[in-house]
């Protein structure tokens, strides 16, 4: 379904043509893409290097400038790039516009929890009590 | 085809299930080393290992096929042979990457 403007003129009875938005969704998607691409390497080569995979040695990486801060980041990208995916499939799969608002804003309220919850608790390993 | 339609199982897994994991795994070390020791011993049990399992290879794949599908956004790659070829790449890469860094992980949660 378009609003836009067709370039012919049974396109512009039919409503066809662009609809000159949406592009910054397309977009978002592929620079959180980018992003992921770097934080998720961080991530899994971070893991594959730390000595030990305890919660204290976990804890001391995450609690240094190197690891909180890479680790934010991950968190939000992860969770925004998640939100703009499975908006793309339920763009895809639910005909009914009332349906797929719900799974979008349910998606999306689940996945603002998410990244609360991670956030908080990376505060904790950071300005927490060491224990 | 089938690779396109993994894109989006591999991005909805990773999403539900390795964002869940993700969290637990943080709210784990926020805890301490005894809420730690729980995460530890499902990560330990052979479900949990199973799954963590199953989520690198989604990462894998769907970074994988992320990168192709980037490449493709410049128009590379459309002709059938190279497209293929691309394809069959992601699905071969993501199981040997799976594959050396659980044969290096395998028991560091025990």
């Amino acid at each position: 379904m378009s609003i836009g403007k067709s370039a012919s003129g049974v396109g512009k009875v039919k409503g066809l043509g662009s609809a000159r938005e949406g592009g910054d969704d397309w977009l978002r998607e592929r620079l959180t893409s980018l992003a992921l691409l770097l934080l998720g390497a961080w991530f899994l080569l971070s893991l594959l290097f730390l000595p030990k995979l305890d919660q204290r040695t976990l804890a001391e990486w995450l609690r240094g400038t190197g690891g909180a801060v890479p680790m934010a980041l991950f968190v939000i990208v992860a969770f925004w790039h998640s939100v703009d995916g499975l908006k793309q499939v339920t763009e895809d799969y639910i005909a009914s516009d009332t349906a797929r608002w719900f799974v979008n804003t349910i998606v999306f309220f689940v996945a603002v929890a998410g990244a609360a919850l991670c956030l908080f608790a990376l505060g904790k390993i950071i300005f927490g009590a060491a224990a | 085809m089938v690779v396109s339609i993994l894109h989006r199982i591999t991005g909805g897994g990773l999403s539900v299930v390795g964002l869940a994991v993700l969290t637990w795994w943080l709210m784990a070390i926020a805890g301490g080393p005894d809420s730690y020791a729980t995460f530890a011993g499902a990560a330990s049990h052979w479900f949990g290992t199973l799954v963590l399992i199953g989520l690198t290879w989604l990462f894998f794949q769907h970074l994988f096929s992320g990168i192709r599908h980037l490449l493709m956004d410049t128009g590379m790659g459309y002709e059938l042979r190279a497209n293929k070829a691309g394809a069959i790449a992601t699905i071969v890469g993501s199981i040997v990457a799976t594959a050396v860094v659980w044969a290096y992980w395998l028991g560091a949660f025990a």
